[in-house]
């Protein structure tokens, strides 16, 4: 193995480090297509010695694919229960996959721009993610992975349904497509109900920062399609990024209006939350969230230089609980420990900040 | 990430209700209807306790049993009301002879065993597939590189059966032809000539 988790963990990511200033609302742009192989059960059916096989299989398949060659290929069993809520945290694996029985696991590109999670719900999860508002080139990325793996796995696959996966909410594409989303003007201004229903209405849907039943803390939406079947992957895509886009433009004219009808409103929680993250010894990781998503509007406003937003996006990840833990090197940590060591990397972060210049201020 | 999925897969399977107003597919001896001579052109298929109930009606009647609205109607009232017995075959104990799966092992996971299953459960599955997506057959990319395997494949399988057949019956000129059909097809799949 080339690398190591621990080092794959350290090393600079797509998200956020090749994060770019062209659309600052959208944070992140994400692809999965669920596939299975024919004549397997599915994960959930199988037995762990028909599961370990089909982990054998795809690590094999996909480690072989240009874009994994030099690839991670670690079984949910050999990580530490930490190392894979750091990865929950990173979006490189779900939840489901970090409780999953052995025969269980996921391949990693170096940049974890790719993830293949192999026997969560379905056989393979194929994951790509690129930073930034980038939904057409994250298709073809996976689109043509999708195709290289084709030529070497059998996926079950009905001309009429699909792609067959277990839970028939995924058949036809097996596809879900998302984007990570920064709206802190559509919820200052309580507009985020109405952008709910909206989008649901389209047929998306809209989840928190950490997936479903998570809360909205730093104003952080996911957006993403709910149906698979009886559409195509270009026209979901197509549809979602008018969807995107709609969004993002009600979030650019919500900024405008906060600044025409109350132009201290913004420059106030800004500055406050600035000199929190700044001062502030004990932070909770939603007060955190909270402050980071103030900052980030601080940055697209023209109140800190764009070099900051990288910064604030990475510490969106790392004040994260189990990046906490991790990076504290402890094995444990009480919750009062763990407010204490957080507030203390943001107040170290934050030192090397410029202080907000509210003189004149861009709107994007 | 399937919380939610789950219990509207469980609800619409529970309650689970359809009606078509097509001709049946087997136009070559049209249903009658269970409660006249009638031809049926309602189909209905409901699912109570597990059980699947079907009954075929004539329009006449289910005009008079009410059926047009399924979300105050009771197939299996009106079964017993006519005296009918559930289909003989119902897939009470419906299972996936791949995996094994049941009918009941669905509701409870909303997921299903194996690729099979969706096969077995074709009938279950249809009306579900309505409430749930924008259509019912898929529109998307096709693993068109994985389908030519399976052809080239199947056609192989289908070579060798009638190589051994032609062997037997002493046909050996035709033995010699399928012969030469398989080194190509074989050499079209990328596996070596010879086995
Ligand atoms: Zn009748
Ligand atoms: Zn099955």
């Amino acid at each position: 193995m080339a690398f190591n988790i621990e080092k794959l963990l350290a090393a600079p990511a797509e998200w956020p480090d090749n994060g770019n200033a062209k659309c600052p609302v959208v944070l992140m742009t994400r692809i999965r297509l669920a596939r299975n192989l024919t004549s397997h059960r599915f994960p959930g059916r199988a037995e762990d010695g028909e599961r370990r096989a089909i982990f054998k299989q795809c690590c094999e398949a996909v480690s072989n694919t240009g874009p994994m060659k030099r690839g991670l290929c670690v079984s949910v069993d050999a990580l530490e229960p930490l190392q894979r809520q750091v990865l929950v945290e990173r979006h490189l694996i779900s939840r489901e996959l970090s409780g999953a029985k052995s025969g269980a696991g996921v391949i990693l590109n170096k940049d974890q721009s790719i993830s293949v999670m192999v026997n969560e719900e379905d056989h393979l999860r194929i994951q790509v993610l690129r930073s930034g508002f980038q939904l057409k080139r994250t298709w073809n990325a996976i689109n043509s992975l999708d195709s290289a793996l084709e030529s070497s796995l059998d996926y079950a696959y009905s001309p009429r349904l699909g792609y067959v996966t277990a839970c028939p909410t995924n058949l036809g594409t097996g596809m879900r497509a998302s984007a990570m989303m920064h709206l802190p003007a559509l919820v200052i201004a309580s507009q985020m109900g109405k952008v709910v229903r909206a989008v649901n209405q389209l047929g998306m849907v809209v989840r928190g920062l950490l997936g479903e039943g998570s809360d909205a803390s730093g104003s952080m939406f996911q957006i993403s399609n709910q149906t698979t079947l009886g559409e195509s992957e270009t026209d979901i895509v197509k549809r979602l990024q008018n969807v995107l886009q709609s969004i993002v433009e009600h979030e650019l004219n919500a900024r405008d209006k906060l600044q025409e009808t109350d132009p201290r409103k913004l420059p106030d929680k800004i500055g406050r939350a600035f000199g929190i993250l700044t001062h502030g010894h004990v932070i909770s990781s939603s007060e955190a969230m909270n402050l980071l998503s103030l900052v980030r509007l601080g940055v697209d406003l023209g109140y800190f230089p764009d070099t900051h937003r990288v910064a604030v996006d990475r510490l969106f990840i790392e004040a994260q609980p189990g990046h906490v833990l991790h990076n504290s090197g402890l094995i444990k940590l009480e919750s009062e420990e763990r407010d204490r060591l957080r507030a203390e990397r943001l107040r170290s972060e934050f030192a090397n900040f410029t202080a907000p210049g509210y003189a004149k201020t861009g709107n994007n | 990430m399937n919380a939610v999925h789950r219990v509207s897969v469980t609800h619409v399977t529970l309650s689970c209700f359809f009606k078509s107003i097509n001709p049946p597919p087997s136009m070559a001896s049209p249903l009658k209807c269970d409660l006249c001579d009638n031809q049926a052109t309602v189909h209905l298929t409901q699912i109570v306790n597990h059980k699947v109930h079907k009954v075929d009606l004539c329009e006449f009647c289910a005009q008079a049993k009410g059926v047009t609205d399924p979300s105050s109607f009771s197939l299996a009232d009106l079964l017993l009301k006519a005296s009918l017995n559930p289909e003989p075959e119902a897939p009470t104990g419906l299972r996936c002879e791949q995996c094994g799966f049941t009918l009941d092992q669905f509701e409870k996971t909303g997921r299903f065993g194996c690729p099979q299953c969706y096969d077995t459960f074709t009938e279950l599955l249809e009306p579900m597939l309505d409430n749930m997506h924008k259509g019912t057959a898929h529109v998307g990319k096709v693993p068109e590189r994985a389908l030519k395997r399976k052809q080239l494949y199947d056609r192989l399988s289908e070579l060798e059966t009638e190589l051994q057949s032609a062997i037997k019956a002493e046909r050996y000129e035709d033995a010699a032809k399928f012969r030469d059909d398989i080194v190509q097809v074989r050499e079209a799949a990328g596996m070596s000539a010879t086995t």
